[in-house]
């Protein structure tokens, strides 16, 4: 008797503990998922104020004078001629004009920087299409350089970033300003541009042309394949030692880690092959190969859901095994397919490490309209601005990658939308 | 004719060859008193029709246009006069390259020499012959082929499981892929694997303890022979995938545990989506990160309590991937915790025990195997991970097991050996497969092994 009062003293006493231990574990979890909820939060708030800049960029206001001599042209039809005119002389005469006082070698180079080395090329886009300006003048917001835009921004945030800029350059922003000759405006160049070396002209449209292009390709492809690898393994597939191998295969292949499928790209379609380098072809065929295994599993489980009532049904009616996956399993399976899809493209979309092997991470200006032209991706053009040493690339990287995370986010959005949605409960 | 419009003229045949076979199948039915007396529904015969039509054509025109260049090219050098044949293959190489270009117009014709400029003249003939001879044979090829399904349309010709079996071997082709798949990386990293174990040994690649492989161009260089020992990198490797696990583990075993146990059905279901974010990131974004945010923070947060932190440190690279892996292991362990049977935790609670004890006692030894297999699966994808490393792990092989230092994997190596310009055959770009070659076998073991353990913890609870 007086033993069990000992043991009901012992656990009374230790219940307070065991509480208490309780009550840690309890917070231990609620640490570990705030952590990751917080990594979350960091990860978008941390991308956003480093990239939301880069959505504005700095103009400079000039009198443009479209002066014959001055650029050595006299007929905008002769491409010898375009070729050749000194474009880049008009934002450097118009400068000299606004600051008159300017005078030295060294000082004039500092007052051209100003302006965006590429300020001379979009003056030639505007007078080859309005040809009666030249000769003409006009006031016109000019893009300014990188380093100004950076210093201007940074000013405006209240902690100036001068180190790449002289005294002088610093006291004629601070004129323009006052002026009110120098102003943010929405930076349309990062959507309608290719890449660059110059930040301010650099932007993401070849990337997203390349992307969308292997992205194609790559839907077009591992779908149908993953699909009717999915048909084959769940209806038809007799269970032998063939078809678990072919099963052991897919779960593998679905945790190689990407890179490998990158060797592969460059060793079988590169070298074997010969398929061009850099073209969305070769990369989309080894996105293919890589998002394969996940459109396999997901479109198994999507056929598995279908409940064996209606192929019984189906086959009771007289309908032969195909005509029963054809017409009735397929298109009940079809809604968990496509989410498959959707989740194995935006896999494909945020890929990189293969496309680094089969030179996709080549520096390239134009946009690509065809699947047969040398083209980056978002990710690797992402990859390649974050190697870059100009500080106004941190803020270009980081609005490319704003762009991606919204494709991304549209994407799994829309693939669990279209789950909830077309998802039946049997 | 191009390749592609060929395709398209053979898949327009073929619709064509469908629209014939059905109407024939039809007008056959209708003196006969309708479809019913027909074996095969009519679309049957158009596809047995179409499938006539359009298969043995687009199997030769793959056969066509894997052979065409070679046989081309090798016509072309034949041809040459004997003064300008190459002597090695090398050398051979450069100079189809150029006849090539010359037959494209890449390179100006002026200044060659007579014997190349006649060679890029043959070769731009041959491929005239070459494309007109293919749309011809194409051609007959695809309208024989349509006569032949065409005529055996009959009431009693069994079209459908005709249909059907072709269908399913194109079904088998399609699931056969995964093998390809397998067999071509087998394959690609083990042949380039080989070639480069000729030049350096394996035991030298594998145990050695200097990685080095800038080959000089000149042979006198100091360093010329550049050197393969791997060890640091496999180091580097563990190190990083070490601070990943340190970081992934913990919490994302926690969360799973506090998702599935205690959170209830709300909090679940705000939280667990919300995790998952984690997982659909993009590596490279990770990297940016790591590399811009994380490791200045780390730099600085060293110097403030007198430590040298790298600024491409382990840490932040390791850490960083610990971040990505996070979700991995939560949903994983989520799945296996509560594939636990119910009644093991009502047994445990019955007897008293709190919560955390049945999780501590009961539930996560019972779910061990799938937890471990878990992990396991996650420290493969920490070894394969590429972007974040490439971005912030450092170039520089070092052998060092500190985490503030900068270290390289196996993964950046491969990044680094292979992009850029490349000449194939150098142990350099060799030694990127060789690594590749240990990457896949590292991982497929621990995927294989893994995947064992949790289909059979699955089994056991089913």
């Amino acid at each position: 008797m007086s033993k069990s009062v000992d043991n009901l003293e012992k656990i009374r006493k230790s219940l307070s503990r065991r509480n208490r231990a309780e009550k840690r574990f309890r917070l231990y979890g609620v640490t570990a998922v705030l952590i990751g909820l917080a990594a979350v939060m960091l990860l978008f708030t941390d991308i956003v104020s480093k990239g939301h800049g880069a959505f504005r960029i700095a103009y400079l206001q000039l009198d443009i004078t479209y002066d014959q001599d001055l650029i050595g042209i006299d007929n905008l039809t002769d491409p010898q001629q375009l070729a050749l005119g000194n474009w880049q002389a008009m934002p450097k005469v118009a400068l000299r004009n606004q600051f008159p006082d300017v005078s030295g070698r060294k000082d004039k180079r500092s007052l051209y920087g100003l302006v965006s080395n590429g300020a001379g090329f979009d003056l030639k886009d505007r007078l080859l299409e309005n040809p009666l300006l030249l000769g003409d003048s006009e006031t016109l917001w000019v893009l300014a350089d990188d380093d100004i835009d950076t210093y201007y921004k940074s000013w405006l945030d209240g902690e100036p970033y001068d180190a790449r800029l002289t005294a002088k350059q610093v006291a004629w922003i601070h004129e323009l300003h006052d002026q009110g000759k120098l102003r943010l405006q929405f930076n349309s160049n990062l959507f309608t541009r290719g890449d660059s070396r110059e930040p301010e002209q650099a932007g993401i449209r070849g990337a997203v042309m390349g992307s969308l292009l292997t992205l194609i390709l790559t839907l077009l492809l591992s779908f149908p394949i993953g699909v009717s690898a999915a048909i084959y393994l769940e209806e038809f597939a007799p269970k032998n030692a063939w078809t678990d191998f072919i099963e052991v295969n897919i779960n593998n292949l679905a945790a190689v880690p990407s890179i490998i499928f990158g060797l592969l790209g460059l060793a079988i379609f590169i070298n074997f092959f010969h398929v061009p380098r850099s073209v969305p072809i070769v990369g989309g065929l080894v996105l293919t190969l890589m998002t394969l295994p996940t459109i396999i599993i997901t479109s198994r489980a999507a056929i598995k859901s279908v409940p064996p009532s209606i192929r019984e049904a189906a086959l009771g009616m007289g309908a032969s095994k195909y005509q029963m996956v054809l017409h009735h399993v397929l298109p009940l399976a079809l809604p968990g397919m496509l989410t498959g899809a959707i989740i194995g493209m935006a896999q494909a979309l945020g890929e990189s490490a293969p496309l680094l092997m089969i030179g996709m991470v080549a520096f390239i200006v134009d946009i690509p309209g065809g699947f047969s032209d040398p083209a980056t991706v978002l990710p690797v053009q992402i990859f390649l601005w974050a190697d870059s040493p100009e500080r106004a690339f941190i803020e270009k990287t980081s609005a490319a990658i704003m762009v991606l995370l919204s494709f991304l986010i549209i994407m799994n959005t829309s693939a669990v939308w279209l789950r909830k949605r077309l998802e039946r409960r049997w | 004719m191009q390749a592609t419009n060929i395709l398209f003229l053979i898949l327009g045949l073929g619709c064509f060859a469908f629209y014939l076979g059905r109407g024939r199948s039809l007008a056959i039915a209708k003196p006969l008193g309708g479809v019913r007396h027909l074996h095969s529904l009519p679309s049957y015969y158009g596809f047995h029709a179409a499938l006539w039509c359009a298969l043995p054509s687009l199997f030769l025109l793959s056969l066509w246009m894997i052979f065409d260049d070679l046989l081309i090219n090798s016509m072309v050098m034949d041809a040459l006069p004997a003064a300008s044949a190459p002597a090695d293959s090398a050398s051979y190489n450069l100079l189809l390259n150029k006849i090539a270009n010359l037959a494209d117009g890449i390179l100006p014709r002026s200044g060659e020499s007579a014997a190349l400029v006649s060679a890029a003249d043959q070769m731009l003939n041959y491929r005239v012959v070459s494309r007109w001879s293919l749309t011809a044979l194409i051609l007959t090829l695809s309208l024989v082929g349509m006569a032949w399904g065409w005529s055996r349309t009959a009431p009693l010709f069994r079209a459908r499981p005709v249909v059907e079996a072709v269908a399913e071997k194109s079904l088998l082709a399609c699931a056969c892929l995964a093998i390809f798949t397998t067999l071509g990386i087998v394959l690609s990293v083990l042949f380039e694997s080989i070639q480069f174990f000729r030049s350096v040994p394996a035991f030298d690649f594998i145990f050695g303890l200097d990685w080095s492989p800038q080959t000089a161009i000149r042979e006198d260089q100091v360093g010329s022979s550049g050197s393969f020992g791997a060890v640091p990198l496999f180091v580097g490797t563990l190190l990083v995938s070490a601070v990943a696990m340190v970081v992934a583990v913990p919490i994302g075993l926690m969360s799973a545990i506090f998702l599935a146990e205690y959170a209830n059905k709300t909090v679940r279901s705000y939280a667990k989506p919300a995790l998952e974010v984690l997982a659909g990131i993009p590596t490279v974004v990770y990297g940016f990160f790591a590399a811009l945010t994380v490791a200045p923070f780390l730099r600085d947060l060293g110097e403030g309590f007198g430590l040298s932190v790298s600024s491409e440190s382990a840490l932040a690279a390791g850490g960083v991937m610990g971040v990505m892996i996070i979700p991995f292991i939560s949903s994983l362990a989520d799945d296996v915790i509560t594939a636990v049977p119910q009644s093991m935790r009502d047994g445990s609670l019955a007897m008293g025990a709190t919560k955390s004890e049945t999780v501590r006692r009961v539930i996560i030894p019972a779910a061990l195997p799938g937890i471990v297999g878990g992990i396991m699966l996650a420290v493969s994808r920490a070894i394969g991970e590429t972007m974040i490393v490439v971005m912030a792990a450092g170039m520089a092989a070092k052998l060092t097991a500190n985490p503030l230092d900068s270290v390289t994997t196996v993964t950046v190596q491969i990044v680094t050996l292979l992009t850029g310009d490349q000449e194939f055959d150098s142990p350099k770009t060799l030694a990127a497969f060789a690594l590749g070659l240990m990457l896949f076998t590292v991982t497929l073991l621990l995927n294989i092994f893994a995947l064992h353990i949790v289909k059979k913890y699955r089994e056991q609870y089913e």
